[in-house]
């Protein structure tokens, strides 16, 4: 079966001009996100990680030609959504929905609860009756847990996690395919994120929902996701199913950046040896040559600065020329 | 003597919708050295408590209670007490080092200020001090960056920056408010490393305000969880994580998502975090609580149940041995 959404060699590329910059310069490239491929399958969750600034949030933005693209990204194995002038790319719109990480922040103030939930059905799906709508709005919210007679309150009567709620209550509204979500937990409290987790979930399962999940807390990702993604500096390390990612990473960054979270258990926490990365993450706009990840890498030999590897291998794909479990020198 | 002693601490704020009670009969006492965590989520009140411990409440609040440090009532004291105390000898780190640092001056300024001001220190021996600090606070090449501003810093080495102004004057309480939540996971682990070794080798004590549990897990030697304001549960952390008694800190736990565990699911805490200006009657946590009863509409208090352990509640989920 065709993936739902196959992408090819995607790069976002940001042109950066600086002050003093006269019109005829040649504006800097900042590289946002270089070259990445991936295919999500319907029903399925692809978990992207990474840290902050290595693109995950550009990725998204990019699929949906939010911000200026390009590759290839296939809808179903017939439309290259980025070949699409604004107007032709309005119908797959609301096929491809959205939900942002700051609740408060992504819900208009001055529009009521109902208004904004029913507003992609006005955009979208102007034949459906204003009756209708307020019947699919009032269902929507008791889906996603929201009381249909909260209806005409305004987004500052509720809590951060009944924001998200009406968030995903607006985004799938027109019953999308595939939802992409942007650290939708990420602002909310420990206990609420489980909740906002477990409803996403439910929600996959009962509609076969798509998604694709961005996050930096790698243990979120981890208990929704069936791929996970590790991006750094905007190039996929590694990609593999869940379980053997979180079980057997193959990259040294992914390596790190798992043995970096930290455990809610005092007896493991500290005996814990962590694989401490030092200096900070290169600047995008000067990306080292070769592997990406080589100067903080403590596998990096010669090769690394010359060849840019490329993630290899089936379902578990890593991009290293060093690949492999860690190594009992490299931990602290 | 305790280095710290809060007893009843209640901090109200006056608001147009009426007061609202931020933190409500906090106790707590720390020792020379030792290491405390507070842990909560938002609107629990974690950081109200220290910020009238340093004097830093907002104009509208209120405290009652007693704050003693060294045996000293610090609780609404003069900005002229508070200021000799504060820096030197209880200093705060700030959950955003960009915001805590002022842009305009350069590091070393910032920096050297602290000495000049509260050791009447001369300007080229506080830079000395100041460039050994964040050495110890391993910032490469910290002769040469000082001179910078915090903008050409990253996070990470701003909240070192940070740590290593707190430390300065050899503080014997240190106050850590989110530390590393506006840093990244591996970021993250280096300045709790850091942290880590730094208290052990100034033997500060240390009060750590976290949400994050698995922080608080590997820094900490006593934890004291809290909820609408109020003191839920305290005890030692092994013991508070191998066998939590309180339902919140035991949903708390199975809430939190964990990558070491294969099987590990994410179990939700039902319902709607308190609304401070209108919070439930009782305890704050009865309407989540799937154990609560009529009994819960009155606040229990804080009450010592096994070694070293306290708890508020009426219907504990397990009786543990004394």
């Amino acid at each position: 079966m065709r993936p739902l959404l196959s992408v090819r060699d995607l790069s976002v590329t940001f042109p950066i001009i600086r002050a003093g910059d006269m019109p005829w310069t040649t504006p800097r490239l900042l590289r946002a996100v270089k070259g990445v491929s991936f295919d999500v399958e319907a029903g399925q969750t692809l978990g992207v990680v990474g840290e902050s600034g290595c693109g995950k949030s550009t990725l998204a933005r990019g699929l949906i030609q939010m911000v200026p693209a390009t590759g290839t990204v296939m809808w179903q194995g017939k439309t290259d959504l980025l070949s699409l002038s604004p107007r032709k790319m309005k119908p797959y719109r609301s096929e491809i929905q959205m939900v942002f990480q700051d609740p408060l922040a992504s819900l208009n103030p001055r529009m009521t609860v109902g208004q904004i939930i029913a507003e992609p059905l006005r955009t979208h799906r102007s034949d459906v009756s204003a009756e209708e709508r307020r019947r699919r709005v009032a269902q929507m919210m008791e889906r996603v847990g929201l009381l249909p007679q909260m209806i005409n309150r305004y987004p500052h009567e509720f809590s951060g996690g009944q924001c998200q709620r009406i968030g995903i209550a607006r985004a799938l509204i027109v019953e999308p395919k595939l939802l992409i979500c942007d650290e939708p937990v990420s602002a909310l409290d420990v206990s609420i994120q489980a909740q906002v987790v477990d409803l996403l979930k439910e929600l996959q399962r009962d509609l076969g929902l798509a998604m694709i999940f961005i996050a930096h807390d790698l243990s979120v990702v981890k208990n929704i996701s069936h791929d996970v993604m590790v991006l750094y500096l905007g190039r996929i390390m590694e990609k593999a199913p869940r379980r053997e990612l979180y079980a057997a990473p193959q990259h040294p960054y992914t390596q790190a950046l798992l043995s970096a979270v930290p455990v809610p258990d005092p007896v493991i926490e500290r005996q814990k040896k962590i694989i401490p990365l030092t200096d900070d993450i290169p600047s995008p706009m000067n990306p080292p040559s070769g592997c990406v990840f080589r100067t903080r890498c403590a596998r990096a030999t010669t090769n690394c600065a010359e060849i840019i590897p490329e993630p290899e291998g089936g379902d578990h794909k890593v991009a290293c020329l060093h690949p492999g479990p860690v190594r009992e020198s490299e931990l602290a | 003597m305790s280095l710290l002693q809060i007893k009843d601490l209640s901090v109200t704020f006056d608001s147009e919708d009426g007061p609202v009670h931020a933190v409500n009969n906090l106790s707590l006492s720390i020792d020379q050295g030792q290491t405390l965590g507070i842990v909560g989520e938002s609107g629990s009140g974690k950081s109200q408590t220290a910020f009238s411990i340093m004097g830093l409440l907002a104009p509208n609040g209120r405290t009652s209670g007693s704050v003693t440090f060294d045996g000293q009532e610090i609780l609404g004291a003069k900005p002229k007490t508070l200021n000799k105390l504060r820096a030197e000898r209880i200093a705060m780190i700030f959950q955003d080092p960009m915001t805590s640092l002022n842009p305009y001056m350069r590091i070393s300024d910032q920096m050297a200020e602290v000495l000049t001001l509260h050791k009447g220190m001369s300007k080229t021996d506080a830079l000395a001090e100041c460039t050994r600090m964040l050495d110890a606070v391993k910032i490469p090449a910290a002769k040469e960056r000082i001179r910078l501003y915090p903008h050409e810093f990253s996070g990470g080495m701003r909240q070192r920056v940070m740590i290593a102004m707190s430390l300065l004057c050899r503080p014997d309480l240190l106050i850590a408010d989110e530390p590393t939540t506006a840093l990244d996971v591996t970021v993250q682990a280096q300045i709790m490393d850091l942290l880590n070794d730094l208290q052990r080798e100034f033997g500060m004590a240390t009060i750590l305000i976290t949400h994050d549990l698995g922080v608080v897990a590997g820094f900490c030697e006593r934890v004291l969880v809290m909820y609408g304001g109020r003191v839920m549960e305290e005890g030692p952390t092994d013991p508070l994580f191998a066998q939590p008694t309180h339902p919140y800190t035991r949903g708390l736990l199975a809430a939190v998502p964990r990558v070491d565990d294969e099987d590990a699911i994410m179990k939700a805490i039902p319902g709607n975090p308190p609304n401070m200006a209108d919070p439930p009657k009782g305890c704050p946590f009865h309407p989540r609580c799937d154990f609560a009863g009529e009994d819960c509409l009155v606040m229990p208090p804080l009450e010592p149940f096994a070694a070293n352990r306290a708890r508020a509640c009426r219907r504990p989920i397990e009786k543990v041995a004394p």
